[in-house]
């Protein structure tokens, strides 16, 4: 194994002589943090975070491709977050049925519904996201493999994606046959404002979930951080599910706002890409 | 050491209040359609503009943080942000009160920027309990940089999203500065150069006050020993060891070993 690693470093610096000059900038930085470490026990204050990384030498698809099915395993072994999402959205459905007094809903009143209903379900699963691998040592055992950091925030951003279409798989048409939304005209543009959205809240829930999992109020902070960084979706999905849920009227949600959620998901995911790695440095 | 050019920031802060107020209430003319309510204008802009320049200084600062390590920049993100918030909240009452006087509702959902002003005041209000719950103080330093990068990042993304979200059914008489008249134009700038000093000079306060009290509190762990040293500090979301405290703690450690 640590032969395999050895010539691919070689390799990799045969490529070029300034990526090998840098990696071994990184080597010596990686040794001066540890012998801070384990002389003084001063955090390498001076050093910026990924110096003291190793190469990495796991490819990141490989890295997060075994992430995910080590998530997904885990979530079929102990059905943690998925069915917990599910159930709050049917109830919620059966709440807002009494709360507004309506047996059936459409046009703004069904997006409101729907829209409000997915973004708590899905606070849900991000409050829950990071807290096994916070608890469990899960993120200690991720630190020590040599895999570039990033793998972990693309394999969670993976993993609360399938939670989300799986919550939309049960909540959609439960939504359409408890609320009889009439949507069966509009459904392919109804996924894909969903699969926009879901993209959206992948990734912001993704980030807000490793802030919110090292503080005592986690279950708190969750959703407080989280709300206020996810109304930009919101406005964007709800415009865009408005003009679908209107009985006999085939509307197209309109370009801008599909624009506006695809805009969002980039920003943010940029965001997370390069803020992720400071969250994992214990 | 942040104390430093304090006096004249102060006096020259408060020369230029007192120029820019004294514009706004007896050299700007009265505007013809809102009369005297106008002049909150010169207040809640340049309030918003400085809170929301504000918030995105304290990105920068944790983006300081972040590459150098250094607790200072997570100070000065800490202190900007606070200041910001508090500016912000300055900003959404006297909005309030200008559409109340102006639309005759305290809250007008359909004025862009005062909803991007609340979803943002929203986001920052929960940066303090974030660092109040996070024990360690260097990962309280990490998450809140992290914290401030993302926000500052967020205030125009929110802003624009907003903006698109709503019809604009009142015309946007003063948006920018382009379409006043001179004397209006001369006023407003005042006004913003002068609430711009106030939220330097504040600032500037705040920084000193708490770097003053690190070192009181540093002193005064070393006056009383060892004993008193073991007793951990009151929780706080300001930031628990900004540069300088080391030092001071080092400089009387040797004094008292010469004497």
């Amino acid at each position: 194994m640590s032969a395999q690693r050895e010539s691919q470093v070689a390799a990799a610096q045969r490529e070029s002589q300034v990526a090998a000059a840098q990696r071994e900038s990184q080597v010596a930085g990686a040794s001066r943090e540890g012998e801070l470490s384990l002389g003084a026990g001063a955090p390498a204050g001076a050093l910026r975070a990924g110096e003291g990384t190793p190469a990495p030498t796991v490819p990141l698809r490989r890295a997060v491709g075994a992430l995910l099915r080590k998530e997904l395993l885990v979530e079929l072994r102990t059905l943690e977050s998925v069915p917990g999402m599910s159930l709050f959205a049917l109830s919620t459905f059966v709440v807002f049925h009494f709360a507004l007094n309506r047996n059936s809903v459409e046009g703004d009143l069904a997006t409101g519904v729907l829209w409000v209903t997915l973004l708590f379900a899905s606070l849900l699963g991000v409050n829950r996201l990071f807290v096994a691998d916070a608890e469990e040592g899960g993120v200690d055992g991720f630190l020590l493999a040599p895999v570039d950091r990033s793998a972990m925030l693309i394999a969670k951003e993976l993993t609360l994606l399938c939670y989300l279409v799986v919550l939309e798989l049960v909540a959609v048409p439960a939504f359409a046959l408890l609320l009889s939304v009439p949507m069966a005209h509009a459904l392919p543009d109804l996924l894909l404002v969903l699969a926009l959205a879901d993209v959206g809240v992948a990734v912001v829930g993704t980030l807000v979930a490793a802030l919110a999992v090292q503080t005592r109020a986690r279950d708190l902070l969750g959703p407080l951080l989280g709300l206020p960084l996810l109304v930009p979706i919101v406005i964007g999905a709800a415009r865009a599910t408005s003009p679908l849920l209107v009985a006999g009227h085939a509307g197209t949600p309109a370009a801008r706002w599909l624009a506006m959620l695809a805009l969002y998901d980039l920003i943010f995911g940029l965001i997370a890409y390069a803020v992720f790695d400071f969250l994992l440095e214990d | 050491m942040y104390g430093r050019g304090l006096r004249a920031l102060s006096i020259s802060t408060v020369v230029a209040v007192v120029a820019a107020l004294t514009l706004v209430f007896f050299y700007a003319p009265l505007e013809a359609e809102q009369g005297f309510l106008q002049k909150i204008f010169y207040l809640h802009v340049p309030l918003a503009i400085i809170a929301l320049c504000g918030f995105v200084v304290g990105g920068l600062f944790a983006i300081g943080y972040l590459r150098t390590r250094d607790q200072r920049w997570d100070f000065r993100s800490y202190v900007v942000i606070h200041m910001s918030l508090i500016f912000a909240l300055a900003t959404l009452i006297t909005g309030s009160i200008w559409a109340k006087g102006s639309w005759g509702h305290w809250w007008v959902w359909s004025e862009p920027t005062l909803v991007s002003f609340l979803i943002v005041f929203l986001l920052y209000a929960t940066y303090q309990p974030l660092r109040f719950s996070i024990e360690d103080p260097e990962r309280q330093a990490r998450y809140a940089s992290v914290f401030a990068v993302t926000a500052g990042a967020f205030v125009p993304a929110n802003f624009i999203a907003v903006r698109l979200a709503t019809e604009f059914l009142h015309p946007r008489v003063l948006g920018s500065t382009s379409n006043l008249p001179g004397s209006m134009a001369l006023t407003f700038l005042v006004s913003l150069v002068a609430w711009a000093l106030l939220f330097v000079t504040l600032c500037k306060y705040e920084l000193t006050a708490k770097h003053t009290r690190f070192q009181l509190r540093a002193l005064r762990r070393r006056l009383s020993g060892e004993q008193a040293r073991d007793t951990p500090p009151r929780r706080s979301a300001a930031p628990q060891h900004p540069a300088g405290t080391a030092k001071l703690g080092a400089r009387v450690a040797d004094g008292g070993a010469s004497t």
